[in-house]
């Protein structure tokens, strides 16, 4: 699915002392496929997009009567389109647009409720079906989620969620989001809270995932690191705007930029300015493979590393 | 939380705004004092007259005080209407049928009523309009301090309640943020009969009980590490300070409630008994 944003504008508030802009005029593209990066601060919008992009924040309904009327003339600029959903239409299928674009919030382990992690997993799944699943059905699906994040059913199936360990809360809080199998899946924070090791692991889930379950996957985060190592391509939100979406590639040699917006930069970025402040200039993707290959490439070539 | 202005703090700066809790605190248990001992429409009007003047002083928005009034409507309808219908005045009635009767005196009573519920919940509500939860506790540990003098734990009192107070917002967001969470598993929480909504809060309820508690443990421990022992000499980061805007508040709160005392024991003989007491 095609995500489709532009002109996208939101406030909180609207009319009172309380008044905030949370998006300001925002047009934003991601395409099928991709491993999305959102980086931006606290406050620069990226949650309350994404939140737009599964419809549990709408366009306001003023701006829906005023595009119905002057759709053919095409005047509302406002455009937000989810695959085939319209979302700045009156006449959206929530229910239907929920169950393909999958959403895990940060610390995603807080919302878990039910007795079992088989039924907390299995609560999404009865939600969104249509007719009654049997005991089967279900079992089949969770059995399948939770293989698909890492977790033994046998295991932790019938046990109480709340005597996991915390990353295994994780991992199951995100089997529940996913065992529709949604084509999108955007995570805010998935890695908050989490040691190194506890991260890489979860970024490694995720990419399983992008190959063999969801389509396209959307991260929101504000480690750099994290960013440069597994996305594909990337946006940068400031202070409710687009400021970039470029490939991390190109991205993170605009260090001087995104500075000035106070964003740090990967290592290997650090790296690479400054060894590039030395004379030596090292072209690489900004993953730390990419760039442990490039220096060790230039030393083949006999350059002064 | 997002959308809603809980709490309903509304932060300007104003002459309301600046006055102390303590006297504002003080200011509206006079008012409502002088509410309850009025007994005719001179003196109510007169508690009107002192009520329009606060708000317009204080700059919170007219609507968003009628606002306040709204949330009880039901209540001062129902009212209205109950004493209309079954006040049993003195003089003919004007209808009557089965056990009603409406009489005059039975519609000047009501109106008397509702008048004087609409004022009792506006100026409630400008209290917490115009004073922060955090002044309001202030101020409320400060008028407590006498009953200290009896080992009555005043200042556990003010804390509690100003924790309480802090965590409304903190509650309302998680809410928020849990029904969010649920809603993009495909929980819906707003169609279905009553019994498929009340079950459809379970999902929401028993993490947000989860997270008050830890949130308290947290709390707690955060208090313990920085060795907080409750009021053993504490010293205020604001303190309160009475100043000329209060000594005016306190005047006028002053002479409205001898104006209202006095018209209730003179006022038959001032305005005869067509405007005289209602009650």
């Amino acid at each position: 699915m095609r995500i489709v944003a532009e002109h996208l504008s939101y406030t909180y508030n609207p009319k009172s002392p309380f008044e905030t802009k949370a998006l300001d005029d925002v047009s934003l593209t991601i395409e099928e496929g991709e491993f999305f990066g959102i980086l931006g601060h606290t406050g620069s919008g990226k949650s309350t997009f994404v939140q737009h992009l599964n419809g549990l924040l709408r366009l306001p309904s003023s701006m829906k009567r005023y595009r119905e009327k002057r759709k053919k003339e095409g005047e509302c600029k406002t455009v937000l389109r989810v695959g085939d959903f319209d979302l700045a239409s009156k006449k959206t299928d929530f229910r239907a647009l929920r169950r393909s674009v999958g959403m895990v919030f940060q610390y995603p382990e807080y919302q878990l409720f039910a007795e079992t992690v088989k039924d907390d997993v299995a609560f999404g799944l009865k939600n969104f079906s249509d007719k009654k699943l049997s005991a089967d059905e279900i079992g089949r699906a969770v059995r399948d989620a939770l293989a698909a994040v890492g977790l033994d059913y046998g295991e932790v199936a019938n046990k109480s969620p709340f005597d996991l360990s915390g990353g295994q809360k994780r991992r199951a809080a995100i089997a529940g989001v996913i065992v529709t199998k949604p084509e999108v899946l955007i995570l805010d924070e998935p890695a908050a809270g989490l040691d190194p090791l506890g991260k890489r692991e979860l970024m490694e889930l995720l990419h399983r995932l992008h190959k063999s379950w969801c389509k396209t996957v959307v991260i929101v985060s504000h480690d750099m690191d994290e960013i440069a190592e597994n996305c594909t391509m990337s946006a940068v939100f400031a202070e409710g705007r687009v400021v970039f979406s470029l490939p991390p590639k190109e991205l993170f040699k605009r260090h001087e930029e995104l500075e000035r917006l106070g964003l740090d930069i990967p290592l290997t970025a650090k790296l690479c300015r400054a060894l590039g402040a030395r004379g030596v200039n090292v072209d690489c993707d900004f993953t730390v493979e990419g760039f442990v290959r490039a220096v060790l490439a230039l030393k083949e070539k006999g350059g002064r590393a | 939380m997002k959308d809603v202005s809980f709490g309903q703090y509304y932060p300007v700066k104003s002459f309301v705004h600046r006055l102390d809790p303590r006297l504002k605190l003080l200011f509206l248990i006079v008012f409502i004092a002088a509410i309850f001992v009025a007994d005719n429409f001179w003196s109510l009007g007169l508690c009107a007259l002192v009520l329009i003047l606060a708000v317009a002083f204080s700059r919170v928005p007219v609507g968003k005080v009628l606002r306040a009034v709204r949330g009880v409507i039901v209540l001062v309808v129902f009212t209205a209407a109950i004493n209309v219908l079954f006040y049993t005045g003195k003089s003919e009635p004007l209808w009557a049928w089965w056990i009603f009767s409406v009489t005059r005196e039975g519609i000047v009573f009501s109106v008397f009523l509702v008048a004087r519920l609409v004022l009792l919940v506006t100026c409630s509500s400008m209290l917490t309009y115009t004073t922060t939860p955090v002044a309001l506790t202030d101020g409320v540990e400060s008028l407590l301090t006498p009953l200290k003098w009896i080992k009555f734990p005043v200042h556990v009192l003010a804390l509690i309640m100003s924790i309480a107070l802090r965590f409304i917002p903190i509650l309302m967001d998680e809410t928020e943020r849990i029904k969010n969470a649920q809603k993009a598993r495909g929980a819906d929480f707003e169609s279905g009969s009553l019994f498929k909504r009340v079950k459809a809060i379970v999902p929401v309820l028993i993490p947000l009980l989860l997270s008050a508690f830890r949130r308290a443990d947290e709390l707690g421990d955060a208090m313990d590490a920085r060795c907080y022992m409750g009021d053993k000499k504490r010293t205020k980061y604001k303190k309160l300070v009475f100043t000329w805007r209060d000594l005016v508040a306190f005047l006028i709160g002053a002479l409205m409630l001898a104006a209202t005392i006095l018209l209730r024991i003179y006022g038959a003989d001032l305005f005869g008994v067509l405007l005289g007491p209602v009650i």
